[in-house]
């Protein structure tokens, strides 16, 4: 991470300005435009209080006499420049905010849609949370110079009008202008360079405590349960320590270079006085000319700084754009091809020698080969980490194959026409995911399925009891904002949303782990009538009993296949599997026998 | 949060919250003599222009030696101004951030205090924002804002003060010029507090359509959704800019009104300050100081629509901290506790009631006495209080009505250490810190070495899984734990409380997530190590129950039944149904007949 304004990151941070630059040509150059008007009417400022000076204060002094024409004159003038000054400021701060935020959103617009195309596993890679900042605040530092870059332009074309100003004045007096204003611009540029690393270091700290509260407080049970408050309280107070301090240095460089900053074009003025006066000796200059530069000095002070917030803001934005960028070059979406799915039955769906690795060196199934006859509902079976959701993944083309193919009616999923899978295939994945939406919003998902069609799929899920006694019914908001639904019930409205597409193959990934088992019987026997091939992978012995097959897999292979009770003879580690808990009982029983026996010996 | 606190005045918040962190005060006087001083720096200018004007210039040729000695000491006063400036800067900033990293140390070890009941999911965000936003909010109008405030009011007094020296008419015209803007501030600050909420509430919108595209990923590419996801994502975005825009807007327009204002005041003060000159009220040097001293006023005037709002944010972010603190720790630590000694322990609940605040009765007049040594299951449905029990024993929470004694003290009036020290929990969802397998159950016992370590996940029947693990002790387990399986999150989450040593082991479905098969073999480790102490499991899988002394079954908040499995199981009741249900879902129907029957 840049943490200094190198020449490097400065040339790329330009880089990036000039592609919001090319993006918005036309709001960029009326902001440039309104922003000039600024700085010339800054210019224009101190000239007419010189003016006003020469021609109106001092004469009336001297004299003893003024006339209305010249107080009105001199009134308008200081009044007028001034209005076209505001109108420059207005003008420059609205269109560099909308300049900035079109900027932010096509980002954020950009960087979404590359979400919605990039592949499942591409998502695998990314945690959660890089993926949100990607889109929120690194869209936002990226184009965060776009703010004072009108600004900025517009100090470059002050400084000229002032030079060409100062120099027609009087060539003594720029030549201390053109020594004051680079030292300010100087003493800018090692301000930030100075200030650039601490407040990146601070701003690092701040994550860093408030990693620290987030853990701990989530972790609040088990600080409590073992009595731990104290210990987590010293390791926070060591992070917002470090904080503190890392502030107080920041608050050092500022403390040096703002009063700095400040005293430079004060001593500079101080100058033009002295300098003035002898030129004034000299007749060189007029008082109004004095009055004028050193006003001019007072009025520059201020908006020179514009170049330095640029510059600081280069190397975040650099940053977030190189980060936003990457998203942006990612590649590797799903291709699709022109095949359709014609049939009406439950489909035939077929896995042949499927081999896929997150890692490609440690493949989590190698060589995998069933089929699930049409109409038949197929267990998957094996120990945790054994590859069961991989396949579900598969079967659903989430993900594509390394090697093999997976076909559903003896097509290749890749060869078919996009939307085709989707079309005859529902997958429940083992997370329930619900969107911030009506109940039936998440039901249809926008596939504008009637209403009788979406009760008699939450009928089949058994979900039409609590939905229906939901305050409003179908329409009450759930998810993430919405009604607070149990584990159990969100399970369901995801099995009614795959339910209500009457998908002629239904893959469930352990979709029903935390049913009742009384509830989820009910919904499996009630599939068993549905006109669908059903993959399902599961734990539960009653649900593994109401499959007509059995796949059972072992570190990634297919360790065996049959119907359950062929399973059950000839496989031990199937047997193990399922049976652990009956075991348990009847080993219990025994040594309970045994130690009745013991009991009624030594009676 | 107390309403006490949301009530508090801002006034009010501001003398609690600097008593909060006594460094404010430290020095503060000092501070504030360097910041008038600084403030100095700004009239040097006007002072100087007035003195070569009237002086320096007054004669048919201008006085040099006058003019450079003037000029001379006001650099020199700039200088010392600036230093000035610097030592002013340098305390604040000392003293704010000390002031609030105790703040932030007191506020998060608060939050620790409060039961879990003020801890649920959703308040926990906002809690760590307590700690962090809130006090970096602080922090910022401290240096910016707060300063801000102390050098514009000094800016402008000093300011007035010259003027008024120079002419009372031409002060009153300039205060007459800048009061209505002043006066009109707080309502530009209200409506660009206004314009912010708006953006504040569109950008989470934004982040919380994104966060659907990625959490929900899957779904989304499983039932072919991506239009419409985009479609809603597209509107959030465009609702956000557009609320920016407007905020931009407001701020635009107001912000150049100050300068406006001010060249009406310097218009003013040149056709006024004429007319007084020609009488004699006012020299030139005068009048031209006052073009000078106008401009002091623009920057404080410009600044304060974002200093007010800053100032409000800051006073608003106090008050929430305050509100967390004043939240009375519900479950207190007694002074002078009760330690008790270390060995076999007794526990018992007598009429013991609970309810939530505001809510309906979770637990009715629950009594319970568990001897010495006992193997204890406790199982229920869902919300039949079994978790409530576990919480009550464990004193995460109080009870509302009746007492439990450990050895016969009262639970309330043993001391925290001597509590944790003999009952510990092992929580459902096996929370891990982001560090290694080795650090995460050392927690338990922070003085343990890696042999007590290795030597109690072999105890527990571990050993096989720690030496499949790629490091060992040392692997690290990720965020939350999430490099783990959830299953091997609770086996790290048991090792860790068993390895703390406790007198009594409570665990609340603790190994729900692991395998079958491992969860048997851990169960049976469990029976060993446990031998002498009291060991009471909350249930998800009726196993448990079969393997312990006794069961407790509850039903509503109540105890329904105890006894024995094998008792219970054969008298009509709810254990009995619970068993069957469980045994229908456990066991293929090929097989069922053979176990579902108790044996006698």
């Amino acid at each position: 991470m840049p943490t200094k304004v190198s020449s490097a990151v400065m040339r790329q941070g330009f880089r990036v300005i000039g592609v919001a630059i090319k993006t918005e040509p036309r709001i960029f150059t009326v902001a440039v435009l309104a922003s000039a008007v600024y700085g010339v009417m800054t210019v224009a400022a101190a000239w007419a209080l010189g003016w006003a000076t020469e021609n109106v204060v001092l004469p009336a002094f001297r004299q003893g006499t003024t006339t209305g024409g010249a107080l009105t004159a001199a009134g308008l003038l200081i009044i007028g420049v001034a209005a076209l000054k505001a109108l420059g400021v207005m003008g420059r701060r609205i269109l560099a905010g909308i300049m900035q935020y079109r900027m932010q959103a096509h980002s954020r617009r950009a960087v979404t849609r590359q979400y919605l195309r990039l592949p499942i596993s591409w998502h695998h890679r990314h945690p959660t949370g890089q993926l949100l900042s990607n889109a929120s605040s690194d869209a936002e530092a990226a184009w965060g110079p776009l703010a004072p870059l009108p600004m900025a332009v517009g100090v470059i074309i002050m400084l000229l009008a002032a030079a060409v100003a100062i120099v027609v004045t009087d060539p003594m007096l720029a030549i201390v202008g053109f020594l004051i204003f680079p030292a300010i611009a100087l003493l800018n540029l090692v301000y930030q360079r100075r200030l650039s690393p601490l407040a990146t270091r601070a701003q690092e700290l701040r994550a860093s405590v408030s990693e620290v509260a987030h853990e701990s407080f989530d972790g609040a049970l088990v600080v409590k349960t073992l009595g731990r408050e104290e210990a987590e309280t010293v390791r926070f107070q060591a992070r917002a320590d470090e904080l503190r301090d890392a502030n107080i240095a920041v608050g050092r460089v500022r403390g040096l270079f703002d009063p700095l900053l400040e005293a430079l074009p004060t001593l500079g003025v101080l100058a033009v006085l002295l300098v003035g006066a002898m030129r004034l000796t000299s007749g060189q200059v007029t008082s109004g000319d004095l009055i004028q530069v050193a006003y001019l000095f007072t009025l520059l002070a201020f908006p020179i700084r514009a170049l330095g917030w640029v510059l600081a803001e280069l190397p975040r934005s650099v940053v977030g754009w190189t980060r936003v960028q990457e998203v942006l070059d990612a590649t590797g979406s799903l291709t699709y091809g022109a095949e359709r799915l014609t049939g009406q039955d439950p489909a035939r769906a077929e896995a042949r020698e499927v081999t896929y690795g997150y890692d490609p060196e440690l493949p989590v199934l190698r060589g995998v080969t069933f089929t699930a006859e049409p109409g038949r509902t197929v267990a998957v079976v094996g120990p945790t980490g054994s590859g069961k959701s991989t396949l579900t993944q598969l079967l659903g083309r989430l993900i594509d194959p390394d090697a093999g193919a997976v076909l559903v009616d003896g097509v290749d999923l890749r060869e078919l026409a996009r939307g085709e899978v989707s079309g005859s295939v529902a997958l429940v994945p083992q997370a329930t995911f619900l969107f911030d939406d009506s109940v039936r919003g998440n039901i249809t998902l926008g596939a504008g399925l009637p209403d009788e069609q979406v009760w008699a799929a939450l009928r089949l899920a058994q979900a039409d009891g609590f939905i229906s006694a939901l305050p409003e019914a179908l329409d009450t908001r759930v998810g993430e904002r919405g009604a607070t639904l149990s584990g159990g019930q969100r399970q369901r409205l995801a099995l009614a949303r795959a339910l209500a597409r009457r998908p002629r193959l239904l893959i469930l990934d352990d979709a029903t782990s935390s049913v009742d088992p009384q509830v989820e019987k009910r919904i499996l026997v009630g599939l068993r009538d549905q006109p669908a091939t059903v993959i399902v992978v599961a734990y539960r012995m009653a649900t593994i009993a109401l499959a007509d097959e059995v796949v059972y897999l072992e570190q990634g292979v297919v360790a065996d296949q049959g119907t359950h009770e062929q399973l059950l003879r000839r496989c031990a580690g199937y047997r193990d599997l399922v049976t652990a808990y009956e075991r348990e009982e009847t080993e219990r029983a025994e040594l309970a026998e045994l130690d009745e026996i013991e009991d009624e010996v030594v009676a | 949060m107390s309403m006490q606190a949301l009530e508090r005045s801002a006034l009010e918040t501001v003398r609690q919250g600097i008593r909060l962190s006594p460094e404010f005060r430290k020095g503060l006087a000092g501070t504030l003599v360097l910041a008038a001083l600084a403030t100095v720096g700004k009239i040097i200018v006007p002072i100087a222009v007035q003195q070569v004007i009237d002086k320096g210039l007054q004669g048919p040729t201008p006085d040099l030696a006058f003019i450079r000695n003037a000029v001379l000491a006001c650099a020199v006063a700039v200088l010392l101004t600036a230093l000035a400036g610097y030592l002013m800067n340098v305390r604040l900033y000392r003293a704010t951030e000390s002031g609030l990293a105790t703040l932030r140390g007191k506020g998060f070890r608060h939050v620790h205090d409060l039961s879990v009941l003020t801890q649920n999911t959703e308040r926990r965000g906002a809690l760590v924002s307590r700690v962090t936003g809130d006090v970096d909010q602080i922090s910022t109008f401290m240096q910016w804002g707060g300063l801000m405030i102390i050098l514009a009011v000094g800016q402008l007094a000093i300011a007035t003060v010259l003027m008024a020296v120079y002419s009372w008419q031409l002060t009153l015209l300039v205060w007459l010029c800048f009061l209505p803007v002043m006066l009109a501030l707080p309502r530009f600050q209200r409506l660009v507090a206004r314009g912010y909420t708006v953006v504040r509430e569109r950008t989470g919108d934004v982040l919380a359509a994104v966060s659907e595209s990625v959490v929900g990923s899957a779904v989304i590419r499983a039932y072919g959704s991506e239009d419409r996801t985009a479609e809603r994502i597209d509107q959030a975005i465009d609702g956000q800019r557009r609320a920016q825009v407007r905020a931009q807007k407001i701020v635009g327009l107001t912000f150049p009104i100050s300068e406006l204002v001010a060249s009406i005041a310097l218009a003013a003060v040149v056709v006024a300050g004429v007319l007084l000159g020609l009488d004699g009220d006012i020299t030139a040097g005068e009048l031209i100081a006052f073009l000078f001293l106008i401009t002091l006023f623009i920057s404080p005037l410009q600044m304060g629509t974002e200093v007010l709002n800053e100032a409000q944010n800051a006073i608003a972010g106090w008050r929430r901290i305050l509100g967390v603190l004043d939240t009375p720790a519900d479950v207190a630590d007694p002074e002078d506790g009760v330690v008790l000694p270390r060995g076999p322990i007794a526990v018992a609940f007598e009429e013991v009631g609970f309810h939530y605040p505001e809510g309906p009765p979770v637990l009715h007049e629950v009594s319970a006495a568990i001897p010495p040594r006992s193997r204890i299951a406790v199982v229920g449905e869902t919300g039949s209080g079994k978790t409530t029990f576990a919480k009550l024993l464990t004193r995460l929470m109080d009870p509302t009505g009746g007492r439990i004694t450990v050895d016969g003290v009262d639970l309330r009036q043993v001391r925290f250490s001597s509590l944790r020290e003999r009952i510990v929990m092992v929580p459902q969802d096996g929370f891990l810190f982001d560090s290694t397998l080795a650090e995460n159950i050392r927690f338990g016992r922070p003085e343990a070495t890696d042999e007590e370590i290795t030597a109690a996940l072999g105890e527990l029947g571990l050993a096989d899984w720690l030496e499949g693990l790629p490091y060992g002790l040392r692997t690290p387990v990720g965020q939350r734990g999430e490099s783990l399986s959830a299953g091997e999150r609770q086996l790290v989450a048991l090792a860790r409380a068993y390895l703390a040593d406790p007198d009594l082991l409570l665990l609340d479905e603790a190994t729900s997530a692991v395998d079958p098969a491992t969860e048997v073999r851990l169960a049976r480790a469990l029976e060993g190590v446990t031998r002498g102490r009291t060991a009471i499991s909350i249930a998800h899988r009726l196993s448990t129950a079969e393997a312990a002394d006794e069961v407790i079954v509850f039903e509503h908040g109540r105890i329904v039944q105890r006894g024995p499995h094998a008792e219970l199981v054969a008298e009509p009741g709810v254990y009995a149904d619970l068993h069957a249900s469980w045994t229908t879902a456990t066991t293929s129907a090929t097989t069922s007949a053979s176990s579902a029957t108790p044996r006698p």
